[in-house]
């Protein structure tokens, strides 16, 4: 045991400097020659996906070879950045866009796309164009959009509404009035993974946007001087406290994560009643949760509107799609292959199997797709959502920078625990995005 | 270290020895050496770990001075090493001892003892965390009020598993210091005592703990240190929460570093460990006395 402590601390004292020593050299990832590397998330069902759109493109290029790699999803946030740092970028790498592709396209880690982009408009013209705009950075494209379109929804188990006897909510109002309908027949009114950090702050995006409207977020984004202390700001976190208070999480959701998917269990096992999640959430009660998805139990809606609000309820928050980038470090015959892999492979393969799996593809003209699918109430819904929303709030740990990020999630975990104020949360976040 | 300089001098040829040292030292230089001084280098820069190293004097340092997550992390760090010494400290001695009989149950049992020893730390963690899940974890799987508390939720709780799950994983390794330590104390002081009227508890408290003197010293200066670089645990058990109740400086240097892309302040911490664990582990030394190194075991 001592070895293995010393060792530790050996490492942690080592992956920095072995990191600088390998940024300096500018020495090479693992196999530069031949195929290209990808890393991306696992969790089923999504990982089978992924899997699968490279072995196709691996089948059908007997010449071109993709080694793919997963990862968790909490751990690969930080594994990549690690990697890009020490110049061990994977070729492509699979990411959210936003703040985090900034930082790599202002570090000249990712390949610009631009004009790549031009010469393949049939490839840009297929997509959604609103997922466009996280992938963009002054100006310049730097990612590929993929995958799905992936907003935020209200989740709500109908047999426990049924069992209480109430209706789904129509306003915050609603929602305050029926957490104490559910506690008294102990069911926790809503599911929580609150260790993940990023469960709760999809409560305060939606929480901002249907109070303040985008602009109070924008603000923020943009590095206004005090943006958070606006005062649709501090209605907002002062109304999600008020919930907490009102035990409106369930017991203990500061110590549930959401990579383990308890929370999902929480739902479908009927000992919440609602929780709010994003699309691919859908995905998981289905494979997980039996017959609660087939046999009509699992109802969703978009998070409804709060009285005075100043925000359009057709307004949705969440992951406009995923993204791979080339790392700038990968060799040029590993820059082709993800070319060709981005080109042919993305999404022509796997548009079914989203589809199959209860999302919706970032691919343009799929509505006969969606509506001859078992889940076509869903996907029509997300559909909707999505293509009709007057603002898509991009998740505000992508949108921001990494550092501005962590510091917000941190304080986020301490607002819902109460133990900081609305005022204090302002303050503190203040320091981070409007310096 | 100090056994080199201790032992008085023999007639072996000298040249062969720092020969035989260069191997540890190779090692030590690569991995120890070359890495805190970088670690120091960084801590005089800005850096995001992605893009270019810049170097910005102070700014680091002052940074992290002036942030109150810093003497928190302190408090919960020297909280954890304290209270975990104290749990396991008694704890492992009396298994030792136990342990040093030489009965066959008394083996059985210290092999059964000693598997917390033989599981990952990361493993270890997970299997708490589920089995104190307060939805789904052994309290509610067997209906027990007691046992669904929100174990991992609440800061004085989770403060409190954290303790636990440490020492119920490091006190079997500490007791195998001690069953080693007991084991080596030389018959003849027992024999000496049952002649003068001496009962267990008595020759326990006046034979064994005393002679296990330098022993409880290399072991808290293991517990001490080691506990300064809890890490990969604590991740993945509570990831320094709820809130910031049970984030240490080794976990507060990773969210720093890897998690908020701030390099420069995380070295500066990295830093601050290095240091606060030299002045411990010195601390503990002068607490041996002057001949820390010298046998206790004849005509003491």
């Amino acid at each position: 045991m001592a070895l293995s402590r010393r060792t530790l601390l050996g490492l942690a004292a080592a992956v920095p400097v072995s990191a600088v020593l390998t940024a300096c050299g500018g020495s090479s990832g693992p196999g530069k020659s031949g195929g290209a590397t990808y890393w991306y998330l696992n969790g089923q069902p999504q990982e089978g996906v992924r899997a699968g759109a490279v072995d196709a493109f691996n089948k059908a290029h007997p010449d071109e070879r993709i080694d793919d790699t997963t990862f968790q999803n909490d751990a690969y946030k930080t594994k990549i950045k690690t990697a890009i740092g020490a110049g061990q970028a994977p070729t492509i790498i699979w990411g959210w866009g936003g703040g985090t592709l900034r930082a790599y396209a202002e570090a000249g880690q990712v390949e610009d796309l631009t004009s790549w982009f031009d010469e393949h408009s049939e490839v840009k013209k297929g997509l959604f164009p609103s997922s466009f705009g996280a992938a963009t950075v002054d100006g310049k494209i730097y990612a590929m959009p993929c995958e799905t379109v992936q907003p935020i929804i209200l989740y709500y188990n109908r047999k426990v509404f049924e069992q209480v006897g109430v209706k789904p909510p129509e306003s915050w109002d609603d929602i305050m009035a029926l957490v104490p309908r559910f506690n008294a027949k102990g069911i926790a009114p809503f599911a929580l993974g609150g260790q993940s950090r990023w469960t709760n702050m999809m409560w305060l995006e939606f929480l901002f946007d249907r109070i303040g409207g985008p602009e109070v977020f924008q603000a923020a984004i943009e590095g206004e001087k005090n943006a958070w202390s606006h005062p649709d700001a501090i209605t907002a976190l002062t109304r999600l406290q008020d919930l907490v208070k009102a035990d409106g999480f369930v017991k203990g959701f500061s110590s549930i994560t959401a990579d383990s998917n308890a929370d999902q269990a929480l739902l479908y096992t009927g000992r919440a009643a609602m929780m709010l999640h994003g699309a691919w959430s859908y995905g998981i009660q289905q494979t997980d949760g039996g017959d609660f998805v087939s046999s009509g139990s699992l109802g969703y809606m978009t998070f409804p509107p709060v009285e005075g609000g100043k925000g359009d309820p057709s307004d949705t928050v969440g992951n406009p799609a995923h993204y791979l980038s080339i790392s700038s470090k990968a060799g040029a015959e590993q820059k082709k292959v993800a070319k060709d892999f981005f080109a042919t492979g993305v999404l022509q393969e796997e548009v079914k199997k989203w589809i199959g799996n209860g999302s919706v593809p970032i691919r343009l003209g799929t509505e006969k797709l969606l509506a001859a699918s078992e889940n076509a109430d869903f996907l029509q819904f997300t559909y909707d959502i999505a293509s009709k929303a007057k603002v898509f709030v991009q998740s505000w740990d992508q949108a921001l920078s990494p550092t501005a990020a962590e510091t917000m999630l941190d304080n986020i975990v301490k607002l819902f625990q109460l133990s900081i104020s609305p005022q204090q949360f302002a303050r503190n976040l203040n320091a981070v995005t409007g310096a | 270290m100090s056994a080199l300089t201790g032992p008085p001098r023999r007639r072996e040829p000298r040249s062969v020895l720092p020969w035989l040292a260069a191997p540890a030292l190779v090692v030590f230089v690569g991995f120890a050496v070359v890495p805190l001084v970088g670690v120091f280098a960084l801590s005089f820069t800005t850096w995001d770990g992605i893009g270019a190293i810049r170097l910005t004097g102070l700014t680091s340092w002052r940074a992290v001075l002036t942030d109150p997550g810093l003497p928190h992390a302190l408090w919960v760090t020297f909280l954890v090493m304290a209270v975990s010494w104290v749990v396991q400290t008694p704890l492992s001695i009396l298994l030792g001892t136990f342990l040093a009989g030489r009965q066959r149950y008394r083996a059985v049992l210290g092999v059964v003892y000693f598997v917390p020893l033989m599981l990952s730390s990361a493993a270890i963690a997970i299997a708490y965390e589920a089995l104190l899940d307060p939805n789904f974890g052994l309290g509610a799987g067997l209906r027990l009020q007691t046992l669904s508390q929100d174990w991992l939720g609440r800061p004085g709780l989770a403060f409190g598993v954290v303790v636990f799950v440490v020492s119920w994983q490091f006190v079997p390794f500490h007791s195998l210091i001690y069953q080693g330590g007991v084991q080596q104390i030389p018959k003849s002081l027992y024999e000496a005592a049952q002649l003068d009227g001496a009962g267990r508890i008595r020759q326990f408290f006046s034979i064994t703990l005393p002679q296990l003197k330098y022993t409880v010293i290399t072991s808290s200066t293991l517990m001490v240190v080691g506990s300064l670089t809890f890490f990969d645990l604590i991740f993945v058990l509570t990831g320094g929460g709820p809130g910031d109740a049970t984030r240490v400086l080794a976990l507060d240097m990773y969210k720093r570093g890897f998690q908020a892309s701030l390099m420069g302040p995380a070295s500066a911490i990295a830093v601050i460990l290095v240091l606060v664990g030299l002045a411990l582990a010195l601390l503990l030394r002068r607490l041996g006395g002057r001949d820390a190194g010298a046998s206790q075991l004849e005509g003491a």
